[in-house]
């Protein structure tokens, strides 16, 4: 599986990743060849295998009902880049 | 060309929790921004989610309610996707296993009919936050509160015909949801929202046609005049050479249109997978059959039993069990009348509606309580008052003027039922109208209502009809 | 004051020593801070040093001791890797990104370790967001192995291993996604152990892989690491992934006797790749086994090969997702005046995020995208089954397995950091036990090219007593574990 840079572009979009254009020819070379490097899990030998996402068979536990959170707004707000009367600010957001 | 309109509804019913899906944070409406989300809600690194059991009850609860299978394990995955009220860039739902799925609906129509709807999935997710646009120059405002919040999707099949059907479908699930204690219901503050997936098609095709998705339908009305409105959209698209496009379009509720929602149309692609911080959701039979017995009565079998216990006619029962508020006040004035069944359903579905109605309140703020308005309807059996007397009863009971009791002996409206009184009072009217008399005696029979009518004039309407009338014949043939 | 050396004692003889109140707490922080300001500066194994909060916390540790309430660890200095949120300390996870992170709150661990007594003494470098195998892929600089400066210390808890082995502190934490405890410790000639998944709470970890990631005791000796195990593990409600097991004391099953003990000896850790000198340190140690009574037997874990590829799409693709919260909106980096919402997260995120962590975010947001979602994670999670059953099958014949943590010794900074393949292949080893969730160790066991070598250790899930067993026998009668590097004895 090869790469272009618009591929890359197009997944950096996805990601919400700033790429710099100069730097699209080597990642798009380096990604390439990890995904050639992971194509070695191809063949069709997995077809009747269970995925696995966790290493430890457990089932989720479950937390009763009840609010055990104060509210820590202050201080949760003093490491935010941008904050005005308690909220959040980000730039303009057009729906 | 006869067009058919396919309708399937997306219902998002926040989960009347105290604390959120994944953290201890309060759900309650209306904190100041961001005092509600905590470490986990605003996704500081290295947090992680621990599933609330409440909500997985809940989603129990609506399926057992809607002949859902419920799954014996499901799985949270991750929706990847960028926004600034989605804090972790995330949003944990159920993507591939949903807890229940595989249910329906019916719905009863006006014609008398039922319609069956199906119920293709309903699954466990969390809130957003809110976006804030006013007040800020250049800026949004973020408000983390609600972020967090445990939602039920619940995600009908394309099987409404008509936006009257998605209206009554979702009157349905409103009501079912409100019966079950899951959801308050809320639309204003949001507790209960609904996208639309609208479609036509030619008039017999079994093919979908491409549908687009109708977001913001916060009311019932807004579902109905949205859908409508994109119906004929699509017709005149269609009609005039073009194709629809599937796209997400947002209600207008103030210009009533539907407008795209977005121009720069990107392929979403939310990249699914497993939340590896989550495990499986297992349910075991045991833990089905505990919720099970913990169901209340249903709408449906509710409706039955009241047509049954109380002799109502479909109309009147099917009005009762409306919400369950409705018929949980109706059954306590029932109770309260000494079983007057009957009576009781006239009255809540007549007066009391109708105030309420005309006061814009809930029938849990109604000033009469169903313990007052039993009284009422027993003082009516037991010949206290007349029902038309109750009437005015009833309106100074809503007005606060006490017990029925009390404003009776207040008002001296008890009804005259001592025959002695009530005779002289036919004598006087007898009396009093010589001419009248002749005539009735010459055979003019339908002049005894008007005797009726002088003599409960001059009662101030506190005679017994019934006794009236009797007493009158006898006079008049005297 | 005087200053006391006390550098070279182990976490168990420093706790004989401040129990017989041979020093206090403030005299060993002390020495401490002076060697990691000092000596050790050119390291650049931490990030943050905290002076001024270590120093009130041996205080107060002196303070208990002298009321009585002194536990086992009360006093001894410990370094955190920068991984660990710190509350009112910056966490930065190696990364522009948390460069300005104070954390409002403290991980799991860190509160273990704050109750047992222990005093943090700072946050250790490591590779941005644990992302790396050499502790090249720091925002802070590389850290530089005390054995070699010209060396990488290995990684990602580069830092945390260079200052366990420079004596700058006596234990430290570390993480391990795959092989970032062992491979590190393994290049810096310590002992660290990756507890099997689940046994030590993740809550306040900042998340790599989350199904992979682990914590974990990095320390001189097999006895530090079961006394230091002891204290981080345990049931915490806050993680869903996290057992509710009751923990062994390890450190009373240190000496357990290991005659009879069959351990497998996986024939793919010793083909084509292991570097022969490294293979002849650990046919020396398996000869010392032998002595101990132990019996070896060959085995297969046959999807060996598959595991570094499986890896490399599972890491990335939990990672693409788990690094998505750093936005730009509620902690971290934010750009200068974004034009628009877009801006604001792709400039935030292309400033914070370092080359090593692009790529992966990269690798994984192509493998979970429609499309390749079966061909790359559905596949991978497959072969994570094939990869962990292998082991399973392993256990039903062998009580561990033992092999190197790593193909080579440490490789020289600046050697392999243009080639992400040539670098991912020096965790072959240690990959798949955290695929498998299996606790695995990396024990000094001599020199190749004057370089450490490491033993791997693999267990099955929750043997982690068995492994500290068969590390600290080995240890009782070798001294490679004592070795220190000349600069810094």
């Amino acid at each position: 599986m090869s790469l272009s840079n618009d591929d890359v572009k197009q997944i950096a979009h996805l990601a919400r990743l700033g790429v710099d254009d100069q730097d699209l020819d080597s990642y798009a070379r380096e990604l390439s060849n990890i995904l050639a490097f992971v194509e070695a899990l191809g063949g069709d030998e997995t077809d009747a295998v269970e995925p696995l996402a966790h290493p430890i068979d457990m089932v989720q536990r479950l937390r009763p009902d009840a609010v055990s959170e104060e509210n820590q707004r202050e201080h949760f707000q003093a490491i935010a880049p941008s904050v005005e009367a308690g909220l959040y600010l980000v730039p303009r957001v057009i729906e | 060309m006869q067009w058919e309109v396919v309708i399937g509804l997306e219902i998002h019913a926040q989960l009347a929790t105290r604390s959120k899906i994944f953290s201890g944070a309060s759900t309650a409406y209306g904190a100041e921004p961001n005092t509600q989300a905590c470490a986990v809600d605003l996704g500081l690194p290295g947090v992680l989610p621990v599933l609330n059991a409440e909500a997985v009850n809940m989603a129990i609860k609506f399926g057992l309610a809607t002949g859902c299978t419920v799954a014996p394990r499901s799985v949270f995955a991750r929706k990847n996707y960028f926004y600034p009220d989605l804090p972790k860039g995330y949003q944990i739902s159920q993507y591939e296993l949903p807890v229940v799925h595989d249910g329906e609906v019916i719905l009863e129509l006006e014609d008398g009919g039922t319609k069956r709807v199906g119920l293709t999935r309903a699954h466990l997710e969390e809130d957003a936050g809110k976006s804030l646009h006013e007040g800020f120059e250049g800026v949004t405002g973020i408000d983390l509160n609600r972020a967090g919040t445990p939602l039920l999707e619940i995600v009908s099949e394309p099987d409404m015909r008509s936006a009257k059907e998605a209206v009554a479908y979702m009157r349905k699930v409103h009501s079912l949801v409100r019966y079950l204690g899951i959801c308050d219901g809320n639309m204003q503050e949001g507790s209960f929202r609904c996208d639309a997936n609208v479609s036509i098609r030619p008039k017999g095709s079994d093919k979908l046609g491409t549908r687009t998705e109708l977001k913001n339908l916060n009311s019932f009305r807004f579902v109905e005049r949205a859908i409508n409105y994109e119906v004929e959209r699509q017709i005149d698209v269609i009609e005039s050479g073009g194709e629809v496009v599937q796209e997400t379009r947002l209600y207008d509720s103030v210009k009533h249109e539907t407008r795209s929602m977005r121009t720069k149309e990107e392929a979403n692609d939310y990249r699914y997978f497993p939340d590896p911080d989550l495990l499986p959701v297992e349910i075991t039979e045991a833990d089905i059959e505990r919720v099970r017995a913990e169901l209340p009565e249903l709408p449906d079998a509710k409706r039955l039993r009241f047509m049954e216990q109380y002799q109502l006619s479909a109309y009147d029962a099917s009005l009762l069990t409306s919400a369950r508020e409705v018929a949980d006040y109706y059954e306590s004035v029932v109770t309260a009348s000494g079983g007057e069944g009957k009576l009781a359903a006239n009255w809540v579905n007549g007066e009391l509606t109708a105030a309420l109605n005309r006061d814009g309140r809930d029938i849990g703020e109604s000033p009469v309580t169903p313990e007052s308005l039993g009284a009422l309807v027993a003082r009516i059996v037991d010949d206290t008052i007349s029902g038309k007397i109750a009437k005015d009863v009833f309106e100074a009971m809503w007005n606060g003027e006490g017990e029925p009791d009390a404003v009776i002996e207040a008002r001296g409206l008890k009804q005259v039922t001592d025959t002695g009184a009530l005779e002289a009072m036919v004598d006087e009217v007898i009396a009093a109208n010589p001419k009248q008399v002749e005539q009735y005696k010459a055979g003019k029979d339908k002049l005894l209502g008007f005797f009726v009518g002088q003599c409960m004039k001059a009662s101030g309407g506190k005679a017994n009809p019934a006794q009236l009338n009797e007493l009158i014949r006898k006079k008049l043939a005297d | 004051m005087d200053t006391v050396s006390v550098h070279d004692k182990t976490v168990a003889e420093l706790a004989a020593g401040l129990a017989a109140g041979t020093y206090s707490s403030e005299e060993l922080t002390r020495d401490c801070l002076q060697r990691i300001n000092g000596i050790g500066s050119e390291l650049n194994a931490f990030v943050t040093v905290a002076e001024e909060h270590a120093l009130t916390a041996a205080r107060e540790a002196d303070r208990r001791r002298a009321r009585g309430e002194a536990g086992l660890l009360s006093g001894i200095p410990l370094a955190h890797k920068d991984i660990f949120c710190t509350n009112g300390i910056r966490t930065s996870c190696g990364s522009r990104m948390l460069d300005n992170f104070i954390s409002p709150y403290d991980a799991h661990v860190v509160e273990r370790m704050q109750t047992a007594g222990m005093v943090m003494l700072g946050k250790t470098n490591m590779d941005e967001f644990a992302m790396g195998s050499s502790n090249e892929n720091s925002f802070y600089g590389p850290v530089k192995n005390p054995w070699d400066t010209t060396a990488v210390p290995g990684g990602s808890s580069g830092g945390s291993a260079a200052a366990v082995a420079a004596r700058l502190v006596p234990a430290a934490t570390g993480t391990d996604t795959g092989g970032s405890i062992r491979q590190p410790a393994a290049m810096c000639g310590i002992t660290g152990l990756k507890p099997t998944y689940g046994r030590v709470s993740r809550y306040g970890m900042i998340a790599f892989a989350s199904s992979l990631d682990q914590a974990g005791p990095m320390a001189r000796s097999a006895e530090d690491c079961a006394l230091l195990l002891e204290a981080m593990a345990g049931f915490d409600s806050r993680d869903s992934t996290c057992v509710n097991q009751p923990v062994p004391r390890y450190s009373e099953t240190l000496d357990a006797d290991l005659k009879g003990l069959k351990i497998g000896l996986p024939k793919e850790y010793f083909g084509e790749g292991l570097d022969a000198e490294v293979a002849r340190v650990v046919d020396a140690a398996i000869e010392e086994y032998r002595k101990l009574g132990v019996e070896f037997r060959e085995i297969s874990l046959r999807n060996t090969h598959l595991a570094v590829p499986a890896y490399y799409v599972i890491a990335p693709a939990e990672c693409s997702s788990n690094l998505s919260r750093f936005d730009g909106v509620r902690f971290g980096h934010r750009c200068e005046n974004p034009r628009d919402l877009e801006d604001l997260y792709k400039r935030s995120r292309g400033e914070g995020f370092g080359a090593e962590v692009k790529r992966r975010i990269l690798v994984g947001t192509y493998a979970l995208s429609a499309g390749y979602y079966d061909a790359y994670y559905l596949k991978a999670q497959k072969v994570r089954r094939l990869i962990r059953d292998d082991f399973l099958a392993a256990f039903g014949e062998v009580d561990a397995i033992l092999g190197p943590t790593s193909p080579t010794v440490a490789f020289n900074l600046g050697e392999r950091s243009d080639d992400p393949v040539k670098m991912y292949l020096s965790d072959i080893y240690t990959i798949a036990v955290n695929l498998a969730g299996l606790p695995g160790m990396s024990v000094p066991a001599g020199f190749a090219h004057g370089r450490p070598v490491g033993l791997q250790l693999i267990g099955n899930h929750f043997d982690e007593a068995r492994l500290l067993n068969m590390a600290h026998r080995y240890q009782q009668v070798t001294d490679w574990h004592t070795r220190a590097p000349e600069a810094f004895a």
